[in-house]
Protein backbone atom coordinates (compact mmCIF):
# COMPACT_ATOMS: atom_id res chain seq x y z
CA UNK A 1 0.00 0.00 0.00
CA UNK A 2 1.57 3.30 -1.08
CA UNK A 3 1.43 6.55 0.88
CA UNK A 4 -1.68 7.76 -0.89
CA UNK A 5 -3.62 4.59 -0.16
CA UNK A 6 -2.34 4.69 3.42
CA UNK A 7 -3.67 8.23 3.89
CA UNK A 8 -6.97 7.06 2.41
CA UNK A 9 -7.07 4.08 4.78
CA UNK A 10 -6.39 6.34 7.76
CA UNK A 11 -9.32 8.56 6.78
CA UNK A 12 -11.61 5.54 6.59
CA UNK A 13 -10.16 4.23 9.85
CA UNK A 14 -10.83 7.58 11.53
CA UNK A 15 -14.44 7.52 10.36
CA UNK A 16 -14.82 4.06 11.87
CA UNK A 17 -12.97 4.72 15.13
CA UNK A 18 -14.79 7.96 15.89
CA UNK A 19 -18.24 6.50 15.26
CA UNK A 20 -17.28 3.35 17.16
CA UNK A 21 -16.28 5.45 20.14
CA UNK A 22 -19.55 7.41 20.02
CA UNK A 23 -21.48 4.13 20.01
CA UNK A 24 -19.54 2.73 22.96
CA UNK A 25 -20.75 5.71 24.97
CA UNK A 26 -24.11 3.94 25.13
CA UNK A 27 -22.61 0.90 26.81
CA UNK A 28 -24.57 0.39 30.02
CA UNK A 29 -26.84 3.36 29.25
CA UNK A 30 -29.04 2.18 26.39
CA UNK A 31 -32.84 2.16 26.86
CA UNK A 32 -32.90 -1.57 27.62
CA UNK A 33 -30.55 -4.52 27.87
CA UNK A 34 -31.08 -6.03 24.42
CA UNK A 35 -30.49 -2.70 22.71
CA UNK A 36 -27.44 -2.08 24.88
CA UNK A 37 -25.86 -5.27 23.55
CA UNK A 38 -26.88 -4.53 19.98
CA UNK A 39 -25.33 -1.04 20.12
CA UNK A 40 -22.17 -2.39 21.70
CA UNK A 41 -21.94 -4.99 18.93
CA UNK A 42 -22.22 -2.28 16.31
CA UNK A 43 -19.55 -0.27 18.13
CA UNK A 44 -17.26 -3.30 18.09
CA UNK A 45 -17.84 -3.78 14.37
CA UNK A 46 -16.70 -0.20 13.77
CA UNK A 47 -13.70 -0.39 16.09
CA UNK A 48 -12.68 -3.64 14.41
CA UNK A 49 -12.92 -1.89 11.07
CA UNK A 50 -10.76 0.97 12.31
CA UNK A 51 -8.11 -1.53 13.39
CA UNK A 52 -8.01 -3.17 9.97
CA UNK A 53 -7.67 0.17 8.20
CA UNK A 54 -4.98 1.40 10.60
CA UNK A 55 -3.05 -1.87 10.38
CA UNK A 56 -3.13 -1.68 6.59
CA UNK A 57 -1.97 1.95 6.68
CA UNK A 58 0.69 1.30 9.31
CA UNK A 59 2.59 -1.36 7.40
CA UNK A 60 4.28 1.18 5.16
CA UNK A 61 4.61 4.05 7.58
CA UNK A 62 5.94 1.86 10.38
CA UNK A 63 3.30 3.07 12.80
CA UNK A 64 1.30 0.72 14.97
CA UNK A 65 -2.48 0.87 15.04
CA UNK A 66 -2.24 2.21 18.61
CA UNK A 67 0.06 5.04 17.58
CA UNK A 68 -2.31 6.02 14.80
CA UNK A 69 -5.40 5.87 17.03
CA UNK A 70 -3.98 7.36 20.21
CA UNK A 71 -1.03 9.45 19.11
CA UNK A 72 -2.65 12.09 16.92
CA UNK A 73 -4.43 15.30 17.85
CA UNK A 74 -7.79 16.41 16.54
CA UNK A 75 -6.29 18.37 13.65
CA UNK A 76 -4.63 15.19 12.39
CA UNK A 77 -7.86 13.21 12.45
CA UNK A 78 -9.46 13.15 9.03
CA UNK A 79 -12.89 11.69 9.79
CA UNK A 80 -15.99 13.28 8.33
CA UNK A 81 -17.87 15.48 10.76
CA UNK A 82 -21.07 13.44 10.98
CA UNK A 83 -19.22 10.67 12.84
CA UNK A 84 -17.96 12.90 15.64
CA UNK A 85 -21.21 14.64 16.60
CA UNK A 86 -22.15 13.83 20.21
CA UNK A 87 -24.37 10.80 20.57
CA UNK A 88 -27.36 12.94 21.60
CA UNK A 89 -30.51 11.08 22.55
CA UNK A 90 -31.38 7.61 21.28
CA UNK A 91 -33.27 9.04 18.29
CA UNK A 92 -30.21 11.06 17.27
CA UNK A 93 -27.89 8.08 17.57
CA UNK A 94 -30.23 5.92 15.47
CA UNK A 95 -30.95 8.60 12.87
CA UNK A 96 -27.22 9.18 12.37
CA UNK A 97 -26.61 5.44 12.25
CA UNK A 98 -29.28 5.02 9.63
CA UNK A 99 -27.95 7.82 7.37
CA UNK A 100 -24.45 6.36 7.68
CA UNK A 101 -25.51 2.73 7.19
CA UNK A 102 -27.40 3.70 4.05
CA UNK A 103 -24.14 5.21 2.80
CA UNK A 104 -21.82 2.46 4.04
CA UNK A 105 -23.53 -0.38 2.21
CA UNK A 106 -22.98 0.99 -1.33
CA UNK A 107 -19.63 2.52 -0.33
CA UNK A 108 -18.17 -0.72 1.00
CA UNK A 109 -19.70 -2.64 -1.86
CA UNK A 110 -17.78 -0.40 -4.25
CA UNK A 111 -14.59 -0.52 -2.16
CA UNK A 112 -14.69 -4.32 -2.17
CA UNK A 113 -13.76 -4.16 -5.87
CA UNK A 114 -10.75 -1.92 -5.17
CA UNK A 115 -7.50 -2.78 -6.92
CA UNK A 116 -5.85 -2.59 -3.50
CA UNK A 117 -6.33 -6.09 -2.12
CA UNK A 118 -6.18 -5.05 1.52
CA UNK A 119 -8.83 -2.36 1.13
CA UNK A 120 -10.98 -4.72 -0.92
CA UNK A 121 -10.67 -7.42 1.73
CA UNK A 122 -11.61 -5.12 4.60
CA UNK A 123 -14.59 -3.79 2.66
CA UNK A 124 -15.84 -7.25 1.69
CA UNK A 125 -15.95 -8.26 5.33
CA UNK A 126 -17.37 -4.97 6.60
CA UNK A 127 -20.18 -4.70 4.07
CA UNK A 128 -21.84 -7.74 5.62
CA UNK A 129 -21.86 -6.01 8.98
CA UNK A 130 -23.21 -2.83 7.46
CA UNK A 131 -26.07 -4.63 5.75
CA UNK A 132 -27.12 -5.90 9.13
CA UNK A 133 -26.64 -2.43 10.71
CA UNK A 134 -28.85 -0.92 8.02
CA UNK A 135 -31.58 -3.44 8.62
CA UNK A 136 -31.53 -2.57 12.32
CA UNK A 137 -31.29 1.21 12.00
CA UNK A 138 -33.89 1.34 9.21
CA UNK A 139 -36.20 -0.69 11.43
CA UNK A 140 -35.64 1.78 14.26
CA UNK A 141 -36.42 4.76 12.03
CA UNK A 142 -39.84 3.27 11.35
CA UNK A 143 -40.43 2.46 15.03
CA UNK A 144 -39.39 5.93 16.15
CA UNK A 145 -40.93 7.93 13.31
CA UNK A 146 -44.21 6.06 13.39
CA UNK A 147 -44.12 5.54 17.16
CA UNK A 148 -45.18 7.98 19.85
CA UNK A 149 -45.43 11.77 19.51
CA UNK A 150 -42.26 12.15 21.48
CA UNK A 151 -40.23 9.61 19.53
CA UNK A 152 -41.41 11.21 16.31
CA UNK A 153 -40.51 14.76 17.40
CA UNK A 154 -37.08 13.67 18.60
CA UNK A 155 -36.38 11.83 15.35
CA UNK A 156 -37.44 14.80 13.24
CA UNK A 157 -35.21 17.08 15.32
CA UNK A 158 -32.29 14.66 14.89
CA UNK A 159 -32.74 14.49 11.11
CA UNK A 160 -32.88 18.31 10.98
CA UNK A 161 -29.54 18.55 12.75
CA UNK A 162 -27.95 15.82 10.65
CA UNK A 163 -29.17 17.09 7.28
CA UNK A 164 -26.27 19.52 7.00
CA UNK A 165 -23.62 16.87 7.60
CA UNK A 166 -24.57 14.32 4.96
CA UNK A 167 -23.23 16.12 1.88
CA UNK A 168 -19.70 15.71 3.18
CA UNK A 169 -20.07 11.94 2.77
CA UNK A 170 -20.19 12.48 -1.00
CA UNK A 171 -17.38 15.03 -1.27
CA UNK A 172 -14.25 14.09 -3.16
CA UNK A 173 -10.97 15.75 -2.29
CA UNK A 174 -8.01 15.60 -4.67
CA UNK A 175 -6.55 12.49 -3.02
CA UNK A 176 -9.80 10.55 -3.23
CA UNK A 177 -10.39 11.69 -6.80
CA UNK A 178 -6.95 10.48 -7.78
CA UNK A 179 -7.42 7.12 -6.05
CA UNK A 180 -10.86 6.68 -7.60
CA UNK A 181 -9.37 7.24 -11.06
CA UNK A 182 -6.75 4.60 -10.29
CA UNK A 183 -9.39 2.09 -9.24
CA UNK A 184 -8.19 2.06 -5.64
CA UNK A 185 -10.67 4.42 -4.00
CA UNK A 186 -14.41 4.89 -4.40
CA UNK A 187 -16.09 7.69 -6.32
CA UNK A 188 -18.40 8.87 -3.55
CA UNK A 189 -20.37 11.22 -5.75
CA UNK A 190 -21.68 8.24 -7.72
CA UNK A 191 -23.21 6.71 -4.60
CA UNK A 192 -25.52 9.58 -3.85
CA UNK A 193 -28.49 8.40 -5.94
CA UNK A 194 -28.55 4.98 -4.30
CA UNK A 195 -28.22 6.58 -0.89
CA UNK A 196 -31.03 9.03 -1.55
CA UNK A 197 -33.33 6.25 -2.70
CA UNK A 198 -32.71 4.20 0.45
CA UNK A 199 -33.17 7.19 2.74
CA UNK A 200 -36.30 8.41 0.96
CA UNK A 201 -37.90 4.97 1.06
CA UNK A 202 -37.27 4.38 4.76
CA UNK A 203 -38.31 7.90 5.80
CA UNK A 204 -41.52 7.41 3.86
CA UNK A 205 -42.17 4.07 5.60
CA UNK A 206 -41.50 5.86 8.86
CA UNK A 207 -44.00 8.61 7.96
CA UNK A 208 -41.17 11.09 8.52
CA UNK A 209 -40.53 14.24 6.47
CA UNK A 210 -37.75 13.95 3.90
CA UNK A 211 -34.31 15.36 4.73
CA UNK A 212 -34.09 19.12 4.45
CA UNK A 213 -31.49 20.51 2.09
CA UNK A 214 -29.93 23.91 1.79
CA UNK A 215 -27.06 23.96 4.24
CA UNK A 216 -24.01 21.86 4.73
CA UNK A 217 -20.67 21.91 6.46
CA UNK A 218 -17.47 20.04 5.71
CA UNK A 219 -13.82 20.01 6.58
CA UNK A 220 -13.21 16.69 8.30
CA UNK A 221 -10.82 15.32 5.69
CA UNK A 222 -8.73 18.50 6.07
CA UNK A 223 -8.65 18.16 9.85
CA UNK A 224 -11.11 21.00 10.43
CA UNK A 225 -13.49 19.60 13.04
CA UNK A 226 -16.40 20.53 15.24
CA UNK A 227 -15.70 21.48 18.83
CA UNK A 228 -16.75 17.97 19.87
CA UNK A 229 -13.90 15.87 18.52
CA UNK A 230 -11.22 17.17 20.89
CA UNK A 231 -13.31 16.35 23.94
CA UNK A 232 -14.01 12.89 22.62
CA UNK A 233 -10.33 12.25 21.92
CA UNK A 234 -9.32 13.37 25.40
CA UNK A 235 -11.33 10.49 26.76
CA UNK A 236 -10.44 8.02 24.01
CA UNK A 237 -6.71 8.70 24.23
CA UNK A 238 -6.30 9.31 27.94
CA UNK A 239 -4.62 6.05 28.91
CA UNK A 240 -2.07 6.08 26.08
CA UNK A 241 -1.36 9.78 26.66
CA UNK A 242 -0.81 9.25 30.38
CA UNK A 243 1.13 5.99 30.01
CA UNK A 244 2.63 6.01 26.51
CA UNK A 245 3.12 2.56 25.04
CA UNK A 246 1.19 0.85 27.81
CA UNK A 247 0.25 -2.73 26.92
CA UNK A 248 -2.58 -4.70 28.44
CA UNK B 1 -43.27 6.01 26.47
CA UNK B 2 -45.98 7.55 28.60
CA UNK B 3 -46.62 4.44 30.64
CA UNK B 4 -43.88 2.17 31.76
CA UNK B 5 -44.45 -1.40 30.65
CA UNK B 6 -42.43 -4.43 29.72
CA UNK B 7 -42.13 -5.53 26.14
CA UNK B 8 -43.24 -9.12 25.49
CA UNK B 9 -40.86 -11.93 26.37
CA UNK B 10 -39.54 -14.23 23.64
CA UNK B 11 -37.76 -17.57 23.93
CA UNK B 12 -34.77 -17.99 21.65
CA UNK B 13 -33.66 -21.21 19.93
CA UNK B 14 -30.40 -21.35 18.00
CA UNK B 15 -29.10 -23.95 15.59
CA UNK B 16 -25.37 -23.50 15.40
CA UNK B 17 -24.72 -25.96 12.58
CA UNK B 18 -26.68 -27.46 9.77
CA UNK B 19 -27.91 -30.89 10.79
CA UNK B 20 -28.07 -30.12 14.51
CA UNK B 21 -31.24 -29.34 16.42
CA UNK B 22 -32.34 -25.89 17.46
CA UNK B 23 -31.45 -25.53 21.15
CA UNK B 24 -33.07 -23.26 23.66
CA UNK B 25 -30.47 -20.65 24.61
CA UNK B 26 -32.44 -18.14 26.64
CA UNK B 27 -35.00 -15.40 26.40
CA UNK B 28 -35.21 -11.68 25.69
CA UNK B 29 -37.66 -8.80 25.55
CA UNK B 30 -38.64 -7.26 22.22
CA UNK B 31 -41.48 -5.27 20.73
CA UNK B 32 -42.33 -7.92 18.13
CA UNK B 33 -41.03 -11.12 16.58
CA UNK B 34 -38.94 -9.36 13.95
CA UNK B 35 -37.13 -7.28 16.56
CA UNK B 36 -36.75 -10.34 18.76
CA UNK B 37 -34.98 -12.10 15.90
CA UNK B 38 -32.54 -9.20 15.50
CA UNK B 39 -31.81 -8.98 19.20
CA UNK B 40 -31.39 -12.75 19.36
CA UNK B 41 -28.61 -12.38 16.82
CA UNK B 42 -26.92 -9.72 18.96
CA UNK B 43 -27.52 -11.30 22.35
CA UNK B 44 -27.02 -14.99 21.65
CA UNK B 45 -25.00 -15.51 18.47
CA UNK B 46 -22.48 -12.66 18.16
CA UNK B 47 -20.20 -13.89 15.40
CA UNK B 48 -21.87 -17.23 14.80
CA UNK B 49 -22.44 -17.01 11.08
CA UNK B 50 -24.65 -19.50 9.36
CA UNK B 51 -26.77 -19.96 12.46
CA UNK B 52 -30.49 -20.40 12.24
CA UNK B 53 -32.57 -18.72 14.91
CA UNK B 54 -36.13 -19.32 16.03
CA UNK B 55 -37.97 -17.00 18.35
CA UNK B 56 -41.35 -17.65 19.87
CA UNK B 57 -43.42 -15.64 22.31
CA UNK B 58 -42.97 -17.18 25.73
CA UNK B 59 -46.70 -16.85 26.33
CA UNK B 60 -47.34 -19.12 23.34
CA UNK B 61 -45.47 -22.01 24.92
CA UNK B 62 -47.62 -24.56 26.70
CA UNK B 63 -45.56 -26.25 29.38
CA UNK B 64 -46.17 -29.19 31.67
CA UNK B 65 -46.49 -28.24 35.31
CA UNK B 66 -44.14 -29.54 37.97
CA UNK B 67 -47.04 -30.18 40.29
CA UNK B 68 -48.47 -32.59 37.74
CA UNK B 69 -45.21 -34.42 37.27
CA UNK B 70 -46.36 -37.42 39.27
CA UNK B 71 -49.40 -38.04 37.14
CA UNK B 72 -47.47 -37.28 34.01
CA UNK B 73 -44.41 -39.44 34.36
CA UNK B 74 -44.62 -41.82 37.33
CA UNK B 75 -47.01 -44.34 35.75
CA UNK B 76 -44.23 -45.24 33.34
CA UNK B 77 -41.91 -46.39 36.10
CA UNK B 78 -43.68 -49.64 36.95
CA UNK B 79 -44.07 -50.79 33.38
CA UNK B 80 -40.53 -51.78 32.54
CA UNK B 81 -41.65 -53.40 29.29
CA UNK B 82 -42.18 -49.86 27.99
CA UNK B 83 -38.45 -49.34 28.02
CA UNK B 84 -36.21 -50.82 25.39
CA UNK B 85 -33.77 -51.88 28.09
CA UNK B 86 -36.34 -54.35 29.41
CA UNK B 87 -35.71 -56.74 26.57
CA UNK B 88 -32.82 -59.10 26.37
CA UNK B 89 -30.97 -58.52 23.19
CA UNK B 90 -29.69 -61.27 20.96
CA UNK B 91 -25.95 -61.57 21.27
CA UNK B 92 -25.52 -60.44 17.66
CA UNK B 93 -27.04 -57.07 18.45
CA UNK B 94 -24.79 -56.70 21.51
CA UNK B 95 -25.43 -53.34 23.10
CA UNK B 96 -27.97 -50.79 22.05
Amino acid sequence: MDARAAAYAIGLGDDALVLGQRLTEWCGKAPFLEEDLALANTALDYIGRARFFYQAAGVNTGRSEDEIAFGRDAREFTNHLIYELPRGDFAFTMARQFLIDAFMVPFLDALSTSRDEQLAGIAAKAVKESRYHLRRSGDWMVRLGDGTDESRQRTIAALDTLAGYVDELFEMDSLEAELATDGIGVDRARLKDAWQRTVARVLEDATLPQLATGWNVSGGRRGIHTEHLGHMLSELQFVQRAYPGLQW
Amino acid sequence: MSKSRYMPLFEVFVRSKRGLDHKHVGSLHAEDAQQALEYARDVYTRRGEGASIWVVKSSDIVASQESEAQDFYDPMDDKPYRHATHYVLPREVDNM
